[in-house]
C-alpha cells in the first residue's frame, strides 16, 4: 500500500482492511500520528481518546480476523463534534459552562456510529454552542485552518471540518443549524453534507436551534458521505421530530452522472457579493456541468434575500430556551451566589461567551411580549415563504446551486469585532436550513491564494438521491485533489 | 346592599399514566428521591421530550364527558421562567391551542344544579419538587433547597373554569364534581392529600344585581376541598369591607397558607412574569384522527351525574346515591348485586354501613376484599327469606368480608341459619307450650307479657335458631 493511512478515503481504507491489507490498530496508529504532528498547531480536538479508540479498534480487528462482515465503517476512525453526547466521555459544546461535563449517554448518532464498528477517537472544537461562523467563538481557544494556520476553518463545526481535512481522521460529524457543516467544509476543502431536518436523530446533540438543527458528515468524499449518511440516518422513537419514513437509498445512483440533471443556480446568491474567484470556480463548474450534459438556468427565489434576517430570529428566539437549562444546579459550571437566583445569574453569565449571550439577549427580546408577532411571527412568515420559494423552484429543477461561502477563509479575528460580517459567512447556506432540505459542500477548486472553495448543492426534503448524485457528478468534474501541505513537525 | 363574588377555578390534575409525560420514568408517588429520573426529565443537555399519547387520550377524554371542543389540531408550547425545580427552565405546556375548549359542568348546590362553563383543557410536564430547608421554610430565608425530580415531568392536566362560581360552596362543590368526574374516568385516583389534584381560583367581588366584574384576585396553594373553600370565603371576606368602604381592591397573586386559614400578598414584581411562549420545536402538533375521537367517546363510562340520576330511581336516598356512586368500586360492586337479585336500597344500606365501616376499620380498599355482588345479593335473600336474622346477618358479611367464604356458607358454619320450616318451627312451640301448660293458661287469662317468657323458652330449645317474631306470632296463634 502506497502513503499514509491517514490520507486515505472512508472507502479505499475500508477495502484495504477487506483485503487483508491494513489493520484497524495501523490505520488508528496513522491517524495517532497525524494528529500529534498536527494538533499543536491546529487545536482540531478538544478531547482524544486513543485508549478507547485503541480498544474499539482491536474489537473491528478480532471481528475481522474471524471473518465477520461489519460494513463499511468497521475500524474507521472518525471524529465528533463536541456538541454531541458521548457516555462517559467529555461534552463541552466548546463552552466553560459544561467544562467538565460528562454525560451519561451517548447521542443516538453516536451509538449507530459505534454500532457499526467506528473508531470514535475523540470530540472536536466548535463555535460555543454552535454559534459562530469560525470556530473562534471557543471557550477553549480557536481552530486554525489546515490550508493556512492564519486563517480560520470555517464553523461552527470547524473542528469536524478541519480534521478531515488534516487527516487527523478519516471523516467526522458536526452539526449544522445555518451551514455549520457546509461552510467549514467550504473553507477547509473537504466534504460536508447536512441532510434533511429529520433524517438524522437530534436525540443528544445539544441543541441550539431545534427547528433547524441536523447532524451530518465531513468527508473528502462524496461516497464516503454517503456511507457515514447511511450509518447514522434513520427513524429514533427519542426524537418526536425524526422522520417515519425509509431512509433515502442513495447508492445506486451514485454515479449515474449529470446527463439530463436540471440544475437551477439561484440568482441572489451567485452574483455580486461573492468574492471573484469563488464565482470563477463556480462558473468554471456550472459550464463543466452543462458541458457533461445537465441543464443549467438561473432561478430566482426572492425570499432568499430576507431569509439571513429570518434566521437571526428564529435561531436565537430557540436558543434562548435551549441554553435555559443551564444554571447550575444539576450540572456543569455553579458559582456561589447568596440565592438560588443569583447563583443561576453568575453561573450564566461567567459560563457563557459573548456570543451565545448576544444570541440569548436577541432570542429573549425576539419572543417578549408585545414584540413577538413583530420578530419571532414574522420571521416564520418568512420561513414559510422561504419553503415555497423552494417548492416552486424544485417544480422546475432537480437541484439548485450556489458557492457554498462567498469568500474562502479569512484570517483569525479578522471579523471577531463585526458580528454582522461574521453572520454574512452564511448567506449562502441558512435558506437551506429554513427550507428543511439537504444541503453539501463539494470543493471545486483554490483561490489565488490556494485556499480551497466550495460548490454547494441543495434539493428538496427528502431528494438526498439526486443531491448526491449531483454532488458526485461535481466532484468528478472537478477533480479536486489539492491537500493542505501537511504539517512541519511533530509538535506536541 | 349584597355582595356576591365571582368565582373561577384552575384545577391541576396529575394523569395516572404508568410512564411520564415525555420520557419512559415511571410515574409514582412516594418513592425514593431522585430515584425516578432520566436525562429526558432532568433536562441533561440532548435530551429530547416523545409525548406520552395515554396523556394525551386521557385529556381528550375529559374534554369529551365535558362536552368540549376537542383541537383537531393542537400545539405544546415553551412556556419560560427560571426556577431551580424546572429543570429546563421551560415548561412544556399548551398556550393557544390546547387539546379541549369550551365544555360545561353541572353541578349539584344548595339552590338546585349549577351550569358551570369550562375555559379550556389543556396537557403540561409538572416541575421537580423543592424542599427549603431553614428557620422559616420560606424561600428567601432558607440555607438550602433540597431538589426532587421524581415529580418532574409527570402529565399534568390543567381544567380552567369560566368565572361562573358564585359563591366558596359552589366552588367547592364544582371542584368535588370535577373530581368524581375525573376518577370515574380513570384519569387520576385525584388523591388530594398526594397533591394530585390541585386548585388555583380568580376571585372578585361586586354588589349583587351587578353585570360588571370587580377587580380580580388569583389565589393559589389550595390543596384540598376544604382549602379551597375557606380560602374563598376568606378572599371574599377581605373584599367585602374593601368595597363597602369605598376602596379598590388591588389586583394581585396571593397564596393561601393552611395553617393559619389566611391568603397573602406575593411579591407582585416576582408575579409580573412575561412566559414568552413559543411552539415546542421538539415536539410535532398534536393530531387527533376522527377514528380515535370516536373510539375514546364510545369508550366513556357512565358519568357520575347520570350514575347517581339511575340510583336515586332505583329508589336511594341522594347521599347515598352520591356515596354509592363515589366511593371507590362501590357503584360496580351495588350494580353487580343488583344484577344477581339483590334489591338496591337493601344493598345500598350494607355497602354503606357495614361495609364502609369495615373498610374503614381494617384500611383496606374495597376492591382488596373478597366481597362480590353475588355475595350481597345472597344475603339480601337470607334475610329476606327469615333465614338469618339481621344482626347475624351483620355477623356473616364480616365474615364474608373476612374471607371465609360465600354467606350461606359461613351462616352454616357459625351456625346463624334460622329455622325457616314451618313444621319444625310449629313443633318446637308445641313442645314448650305442653311443657308450660300454666303459662299458657294465664296467657289465655289474658297475662300478655308471658309470650316473652315463653318466646324465650322456644329460643332454648332451638339453640337461639328460631326466628323470634314468628314464634311469638305462633305462641299468640295458640294462645286464642
Amino acid at each position: 500500500m502506497n502513503g499514509d493511512p491517514a490520507d486515505l478515503t472512508i472507502a479505499a481504507a475500508a477495502a484495504a482492511m477487506c483485503a487483508g491489507e491494513l489493520s484497524a490498530a495501523a490505520l488508528l496508529d496513522a491517524v495517532r500520528r497525524r494528529a500529534a504532528a498536527t494538533e499543536a498547531q491546529l487545536h482540531a480536538y478538544l478531547t482524544l481518546d486513543f485508549e478507547g479508540a485503541e480498544q474499539a479498534a482491536a474489537a473491528a480487528d478480532a471481528a475481522l480476523a474471524r471473518g465477520e462482515d461489519l460494513g463499511p465503517l468497521a475500524g474507521i476512525p472518525v471524529a465528533v463534534k463536541d456538541n454531541m453526547c458521548t457516555r462517559g466521555m467529555e461534552t463541552t459544546c466548546g463552552s466553560r459552562i459544561l467544562s467538565g461535563y460528562h454525560p451519561p449517554y451517548d447521542a443516538t448518532a453516536v451509538a449507530r456510529l459505534r454500532a457499526a464498528g467506528a473508531v470514535l477517537i475523540g470530540k472536536t472544537n466548535m463555535d460555543e454552542f454552535a454559534m459562530g461562523s469560525s470556530t473562534e467563538n471557543s471557550a477553549y481557544g480557536p481552530t486554525r485552518n489546515p490550508w493556512d494556520p492564519e486563517r480560520v476553518p470555517g464553523g461552527s463545526s470547524g473542528g469536524s471540518a478541519a480534521v478531515v481535512a488534516a487527516g487527523s481522521a478519516l471523516g467526522a460529524l458536526g452539526s449544522d443549524t445555518g451551514g455549520s457543516i457546509r461552510q467549514p467544509a467550504s473553507l477547509c476543502g473537504v466534504v460536508g453534507f447536512k441532510p434533511t431536518y429529520g433524517l438524522v436523530s437530534r436525540y443528544g446533540l445539544v441543541a441550539f436551534a431545534s427547528s433547524l438543527d441536523q447532524i451530518g458528515p465531513f468527508t473528502r468524499t462524496v461516497a464516503d458521505a454517503a456511507t457515514l449518511f447511511e450509518a447514522v440516518a434513520g427513524h429514533d422513537p427519542s426524537d418526536a421530530t425524526s422522520y417515519r419514513g425509509p431512509v433515502p437509498e442513495v447508492r445506486s445512483t451514485l454515479e449515474a452522472g449529470p446527463a439530463g440533471l436540471r440544475v437551477g443556480v439561484v440568482a441572489e446568491l451567485a452574483g455580486e457579493g461573492n468574492e471573484p474567484a469563488v464565482l470563477a470556480a463556480f462558473t468554471r463548474t456550472l459550464e463543466a456541468l452543462q458541458g457533461a450534459g445537465a441543464e443549467v438556468r438561473e432561478l430566482s427565489l426572492p425570499s432568499m434575500s430576507y431569509a439571513l434576517d429570518a434566521y437571526y430570529l428564529i435561531a436565537p428566539a430557540e436558543c434562548s430556551a435551549n441554553l435555559a437549562r443551564f444554571d447550575g444546579v444539576r450540572y456543569g459550571l455553579r458559582l456561589p451566589g447568596d440565592t438560588v437566583e443569583e447563583m443561576m445569574a453568575a453561573s450564566r453569565r461567567d459560563g457563557f461567551g459573548p456570543e451565545v449571550t448576544r444570541r440569548i439577549l436577541l432570542g429573549t427580546y425576539a419572543l417578549s411580549a408585545g414584540y413577538y408577532e413583530a420578530f419571532y411571527g414574522r420571521a416564520q412568515k418568512v420561513r414559510t415563504r422561504v419553503i415555497e420559494d423552494f417548492a416552486r423552484a424544485y417544480r422546475e429543477v432537480d437541484v439548485l446551486v450556489t458557492p457554498t461561502s462567498p469568500t474562502t477563509a479569512f484570517r483569525i479575528g479578522e471579523r471577531t469585532d463585526d458580528p454582522l460580517a461574521m453572520y454574512l459567512a452564511d448567506v449562502g447556506t441558512i435558506p437551506c436550513n429554513l427550507g428543511g432540505g439537504p444541503g453539501i459542500s463539494v470543493p471545486v477548486g483554490l483561490d489565488g491564494q490556494g485556499l480551497p472553495i466550495g460548490f454547494q448543492v441543495l434539493a428538496p426534503p427528502l431528494g438526498e438521491a439526486v443531491l448526491l448524485r449531483a454532488a458526485r457528478a461535481v466532484e468528478a468534474l472537478a477533480g479536486f485533489s489539492a491537500r493542505p501541505a501537511p504539517a512541519t513537525s511533530g509538535v506536541g | 346592599m349584597g355582595y356576591e363574588a365571582v368565582i373561577g377555578v384552575e384545577t391541576h390534575v396529575e394523569v395516572a399514566t404508568r410512564s411520564k409525560m415525555f420520557c419512559g420514568c415511571p410515574n409514582g408517588f412516594g418513592a425514593e428521591p431522585n430515584t425516578h429520573i432520566c436525562p429526558v426529565c432532568l433536562g441533561l443537555p440532548g435530551a429530547l421530550p416523545v409525548p406520552n399519547v395515554r396523556a394525551i387520550e386521557a385529556t381528550v377524554s375529559l374534554g369529551l364527558a365535558l362536552g368540549a371542543e376537542i383541537a383537531p389540531r393542537s400545539v405544546f408550547h415553551r412556556k419560560n421562567y427560571f426556577y431551580a425545580d424546572l429543570p429546563k427552565n421551560y415548561q412544556i405546556s399548551q398556550f393557544d391551542l390546547p387539546l379541549c375548549r369550551g365544555g360545561h359542568l353541572d353541578v349539584e348546590t344548595e339552590t338546585g344544579v349549577r351550569r358551570v362553563g369550562l375555559t379550556r383543557v389543556h396537557l403540561e410536564e409538572d416541575t421537580g419538587k423543592s424542599t427549603h430547608l431553614g428557620e422559616s421554610g420560606r424561600i428567601r430565608a432558607a440555607e438550602a433547597v433540597l431538589l426532587d425530580f421524581n415529580r418532574s415531568g409527570v402529565p399534568l392536566m390543567e381544567v380552567v373554569s369560566e368565572p361562573d362560581l358564585r359563591s366558596p360552596e359552589e366552588a367547592r362543590a364544582y371542584a368535588a364534581e370535577l373530581r368524581a368526574l375525573i376518577v370515574a374516568l380513570g384519569i387520576s385516583e385525584a388523591r388530594l392529600e398526594e397533591g394530585q389534584m390541585r386548585f388555583d381560583a380568580n376571585v372578585s367581588v361586586r354588589p349583587e344585581g351587578s353585570m360588571a366584574l370587580g377587580t380580580k384576585v388569583e389565589i393559589k396553594n389550595m390543596n384540598s376541598l376544604r382549602s379551597l373553600q375557606r380560602a374563598l370565603a376568606f378572599e371574599v371576606e377581605r373584599q367585602t369591607p374593601l368595597l363597602e368602604a369605598g376602596r379598590e381592591v388591588e389586583q394581585e397573586t396571593r397564596h393561601w397558607d393552611e395553617a393559619a386559614g389566611v391568603t397573602r400578598a406575593g411579591r407582585s414584581k416576582e408575579e409580573s412574569s412575561d412566559y414568552r411562549y413559543f411552539p415546542e420545536p421538539d415536539l410535532v402538533p398534536v393530531t387527533l384522527e376522527a377514528a380515535l375521537l370516536e373510539r375514546l367517546r364510545s369508550a366513556l363510562p357512565e358519568l357520575p351525574a347520570a350514575r347517581r340520576a339511575r340510583y336515586r330511581a332505583l329508589g336511594l336516598e341522594p347521599d347515598a346515591a352520591r356515596l354509592i356512586s363515589e366511593g371507590e368500586g362501590y357503584g360496580d360492586l351495588l350494580d353487580a348485586a343488583v344484577a344477581a337479585g339483590a334489591e338496591a336500597r337493601a344493598a345500598a344500606l350494607w355497602l354503606s354501613g357495614e361495609v364502609t365501616a369495615h373498610l374503614r376499620r381494617v384500611g383496606m380498599s374495597l376492591a382488596s376484599t373478597p366481597l362480590t355482588g353475588a355475595h350481597l345479593a345472597e344475603l339480601d335473600a337470607l334475610v329476606a327469606a327469615g333465614r338469618l336474622s339481621a344482626t347475624a346477618a351483620k355477623e356473616v358479611l364480616a365474615g364474608v368480608l373476612a374471607g371465609e367464604g360465600a354467606p350461606e356458607e359461613v351462616a352454616a358454619r357459625r351456625d346463624l341459619i334460622q329455622i325457616s320450616d314451618e313444621g319444625v318451627l310449629a313443633a318446637a312451640v308445641a313442645e314448650v307450650l305442653a311443657a308450660h301448660p300454666d303459662e299458657l293458661a294465664r296467657l289465655r287469662a289474658g297475662e300478655q307479657r308471658l309470650v316473652g317468657f315463653l318466646v324465650g323458652k322456644v329460643m332454648q330449645t332451638t339453640g337461639g335458631k328460631a326466628d323470634p317474631r314468628r314464634v311469638s306470632e305462633a305462641i299468640r296463634r295458640a294462645a286464642q
